[in-house]
């Protein structure tokens, strides 16, 4: 067990064991305002160094009765002290909000954007660390600033987000302020894709055979008719003629619809049935094709398009 | 929004390389550490170490590649060896800084890390205050102050994520801190308790000693005479004594080896001085360090203050050397009769002379007794009278004096100035069998109106002759005022004729005693501030002497205070929006400690209304309030200011009391 892996179960112990020492942890809804009794404050490596400095100077400066070397020692001191405040004030009332998640199936990164406001004043050396991915922000006075994560996801369905620290050691990297943002949304990650296995069950039926489509090769030239878009027409050709050639397009074979069928599949597991059909979305949705998914508890009916790519995906994802 | 997309890091915070603008501040506070410390560090030291730091600078801001390592190990080897061939050694305060300074400017050679900048400004900040170890005027002390400038600017300019900024526009932020850390700063040096003894060694004292030395040879004083920084400043009770009776003794003066006078010395023990005190005066001096335990007095003191002892000549020394700027108070009486009876020992020892030297002078001298007989009074007025109408002159610039020195003044050169009088004066007076000895101090003074104190300047440093005479005891005689009436009248600036400087004259020198009230009130404030002042900090506040406890307390209690005001600043925050919607938030604090809180899916009217249903005993109230916010808001382009009033003081009447659940 590494070292980083023990810390975090001695973590994890301590919030289990000591609920008040992570109360401030709990998840809540966004938008999260930080307010100052969950914004705590230590010194950093070098704001320890520093003050060693600091407190090598004061004895000299006391042992050699030297007042202005005193005096200046004491206006460091002072001065490194206030910016624990400036610190304190970068955090305090910061809000986050306005989550965006995008997709991706499990496996792969999740982009996920949050929204940071800073309200009254300019809030320079924001950073905000999920799962070890740092992000600075300078947070713009009255305005919003997006940020962005790529969530490593592993299974399907609801992920809760991560808990987020917000960190700051603005002005002087002496004193670092930090809270935790624990919100209490979850993103949806799809099934992954099988890699390769069988294409679906495909009833042989010569009902929509033969109907023209608009694809890629050439079929044949015809007549100009209004309505033909400008692209279809053969400028070359027409130029021997007087009329106006079109090039037909048409695919040689249309692709037929599929109807994808949970009870299709005998003798698999539901994982297994998830992650086929979900290739097999992929690929007809790839291809262009129109397609129909029966789940154990619901039907989609043939169609295509994004809209029902995602309807697809977001039922199979939820699949017990 | 800004739709600003952020930057994902993956390398430690401390490894990132330095931005450009973070290395001209770096070297900024190189250059600024490097400039205080110019004044003490020799030429051919700062000049390399600052082609060094310009070309560091340039090179890095043209290909930004890093030094190689051929060149930074010869240049730390060369400096050693400077610094260990100037000053003999690595440590002690000179070579210390020296290299320290050294190796600041050599390290930015591989500043190319935030880590390599944060040591560096660490211990730039060192080395600023290995700055005021030399010298703590205040002067200094502000420039000093002002070079954390740019150090701190260099630490903010590491931060990542921070708005962009021009060179210049980096350090008003940051003396703004430094002016916000002042009351703190001042707080803390008020109370943090001063070591009674030094912890480890003394600090030392390789500075010049500066001041009177107790010996006098015509000549000695001429670097003195031009000195023209503070000696002693004089505070007095009553007025000021007028200007021919500002004496301020330091040395008496019995040895002549024919040349030099000089203080103490083997085969003088007498027995004390005794004194018939008249009219007394007291006063404090406040006396600049001289590392000399003498202190000054007016006239003749009548008791010396505390750790110092008076001598049989009410001299009064130190215990220690005058370190530091050193005040004491004293009472002294400027009309006596000091020994109006003469020992024996004494008179021996006032009229003896080293035999073989100065013939002419003693037959002259020898002359007066014959003429005179046993009026040793008329033998002081001839010999002043000699000086009045001799043909003698005072000048700061005297020719040189052979074997004979008394000889070739009184009958050669015939210019010269105090030493060279006083120290004929004594001569003839011994030769005549008049007791008579040296003393050497200060004399006159510029009296501040503004500070209401006597500023006495090295410039004013004197030397005049006391006399023995019948019936009177030891007279003061001074032949310079013979000579030269306005040099005890005016003081010291009347002295120096066509060759002073021009800085001695009108507006600017009136200006440069003002400017030494302000340096007063630095030394007495700041630089003279120590245990002992320290403990009688909190007299007005009925503790007498505060002890390292109770300082520490006041300290801790008065940062608390500060850092309460402090937090109060920091948790100070501006409420969004305009007045209205300020109302309505106090409003909707009001109604969510009931329970109602506002949900963000919700306007005025669907929360005020159900507000209204789970309050219906405030249903009333709560509709009036929603009409007229909704009237407000929405029905005109500009509410009248008068119904902001009024729904503030709605706002303010309003008590949700208990919901009914």
């Amino acid at each position: 067990m590494s070292l980083a892996d023990r810390w975090h179960r001695i973590q994890a112990l301590a919030e289990r064991r000591l609920p008040s020492l992570t109360r401030m942890r709990q998840r809540e809804a966004l938008p999260i305002v930080l307010h100052r009794r969950r914004i705590y404050i230590v010194p950093t490596g070098f704001g320890l160094g520093f003050a060693v400095l600091l407190a090598v100077m004061l004895v000299g400066s006391l042992n050699y009765a030297n007042n202005a070397a005193l005096l200046l020692t004491c206006l460091l001191g002072a001065a490194t002290a206030g910016s624990m405040l400036s610190a304190f004030r970068v955090l305090n009332g910061l809000g986050l909000g306005g989550l965006r998640a995008g997709n991706a199936v499990a496996g792969a990164s999740l982009p996920v954007s949050f929204e940071v406001t800073g309200g009254a004043r300019v809030r320079p050396g924001v950073h905000l660390d999920a799962n070890a991915q740092k992000v600075g922000v300078v947070v713009p006075r009255q305005g919003a600033i997006t940020v962005e994560f790529a969530l490593p996801t592993e299974h399907r369905g609801w992920q809760p987000l991560p808990r987020i620290r917000v960190y700051s050691t603005w002005p002087l990297g002496m004193f670092r302020a930090w809270s935790w943002l624990n919100p209490d949304e979850s993103v949806l990650v799809y099934p992954r894709p099988e890699a390769f296995g069988p294409p679906p069950y495909e009833p042989q039926s010569d009902a929509d055979r033969g109907r023209p489509r608009s694809g890629d090769e050439l079929a044949a030239l015809r007549d100009y008719r209004p309505g033909d878009p400008l692209r279809q027409i053969a400028w070359k050709l027409s130029a021997r003629h007087h009329d106006l050639l079109v090039k037909d397009l048409e695919q040689p074979s249309p692709k037929r619809d599929w109807r994808l069928d949970w009870q299709s599949m005998h003798g698999m597991d539901n994982e297994s049935r998830i992650s086929r059909i979900a290739r097999w979305i992929d690929e007809a949705h790839g291809e262009g094709r129109r397609w129909s998914l029966q789940l154990p508890d619901r039907y989609f009916d043939v169609a295509q398009g994004d809209e029902h790519y995602h309807r697809c995906m977001t039922a199979l994802a939820l699949q017990p | 929004m800004t739709g600003h997309r952020p930057s994902l890091r993956s390398t430690h915070p401390a490894e990132v390389p330095l931005s450009p603008r973070a290395f001209d501040l770096l070297c900024l506070t190189m250059a600024c550490v490097l400039g205080l410390h110019a004044v003490h560090l020799p030429w051919w030291m700062v000049a390399p170490l600052a082609v060094v730091l310009v070309g560091r600078w340039q090179q890095r801001r043209r290909n930004g590649k890093r030094a190689p390592i051929w060149l930074k190990l010869p240049m730390i080897g060369l400096l050693l060896a400077a610094i260990v061939g100037h000053y003999g050694s690595l440590f002690g305060r000179e070579p210390g800084s020296a290299f320290a300074v050294g190796l600041l400017v050599l390290k930015l050679l591989e500043s190319e890390r935030i880590r390599d900048a944060r040591v560096g400004i660490a211990f730039a900040c060192f080395a600023l205050m290995s700055a005021l170890l030399f010298e703590q005027g205040m002067v200094v002390t502000a420039l000093v102050a002002l070079a954390l400038a740019p150090a701190l600017a260099t630490l903010r300019s590491l931060e990542p994520a921070q708005p962009e900024t021009s060179l210049a526009g980096s350090l008003p932020p940051v003396l703004l801190t430094l002016a916000a850390a002042i009351p703190l700063a001042l707080f803390a040096f008020l109370f943090v308790p001063r070591l009674g003894s030094p912890l480890w060694g003394t600090p030392g004292n390789d500075q010049a000693r500066t001041g009177l030395s107790n010996q006098m040879a015509p000549g000695d004083l001429t670097e003195l005479l031009v000195d023209d920084s503070p000696a002693l400043r004089v505070v007095f009770d009553g007025a000021p004594p007028p200007n021919v009776q500002r004496y301020f003794r330091a040395f008496v003066m019995w040895r002549f080896d024919g040349r030099a006078w000089a203080y103490g010395g083997p085969g003088l023990v007498r027995r004390a001085s005794t004194l018939e005190p008249g009219r007394t005066t007291s006063y404090e001096i406040t006396l600049e360090p001289t590392h000399r335990r003498v202190l000054p007095a007016l006239d003749v003191p009548l008791a010396a203050p505390e750790n110092a002892d008076l001598s049989n000549d009410h001299e009064i020394f130190a215990q220690h050397n005058v370190d530091e700027a050193r005040r004491y108070r004293l009472t002294s009486s400027v009309t006596y009769r000091l020994d109006p009876a003469l020992d024996d020992r004494s008179r021996a020892l006032g009229t003896s002379l080293p035999a073989g030297f100065d013939p002419r002078a003693r037959a002259l001298a020898e002359g007066w007794r014959q003429q005179y007989g046993n009026d040793d009074a008329a033998i002081v007025r001839a010999a002043l009278t000699l000086f009045h109408d001799g043909g003698f002159h005072y000048t700061l610039a005297p020719a040189p004096l052979g074997r004979d020195s008394i000889d070739d003044f009184l009958f050669d050169t015939r210019e010269g100035f105090c030493e060279h009088y006083s120290s004929a004066f004594t001569f003839l007076m011994r030769a005549a069998g008049v007791p008579a000895r040296v003393v050497t101090g200060y004399q006159g003074g510029y009296w501040n109106t503004m500070g209401n104190y006597l500023l006495v300047r090295q410039s004013d440093a004197h030397a005049w002759s006391e006399v023995w005479l019948e019936g009177r005891g030891w007279t003061r005689v001074d032949p310079t005022g013979v000579v030269r009436p306005g040099r005890i009248s005016e003081g010291a600036s009347a002295n120096t004729g066509s060759g002073a400087a021009w800085y001695q004259d009108g507006w600017l020198k009136s200006l440069r005693n003002h400017w030494d009230v302000v340096n007063q009130w630095w030394g007495r404030g700041v630089i003279g501030f120590d245990a002992l002042r320290q403990q009688g900090l909190l007299t007005p506040f009925g503790i007498r002497q505060a002890s390292v406890g109770t300082l520490s307390i006041v300290l801790a209690i008065g940062c608390a205070v500060l850092v309460v005001v402090a937090l109060g600043w920091a948790l100070f925050q501006r409420r969004d929006g305009d007045a209205w919607q300020v109302s309505m938030a106090r409003l909707e604090r009001k109604l969510g400690r009931v329970g109602i809180a506002r949900r963000a899916s919700e306007g005025p009217q669907h929360y005020l209304a159900r507000a209204a249903r789970a309050l219906p005993a405030r249903r009333k109230e709560l509709e009036r309030i929603q009409r007229f916010y909704l009237d407000a808001r929405y029905g005109h382009d500009k509410p009248p200011p008068e119904s902001l009033v009024s729904f503030r003081r709605m706002i303010r009447d309003f008590h949700p009391g208990r919901m009914v659940k």
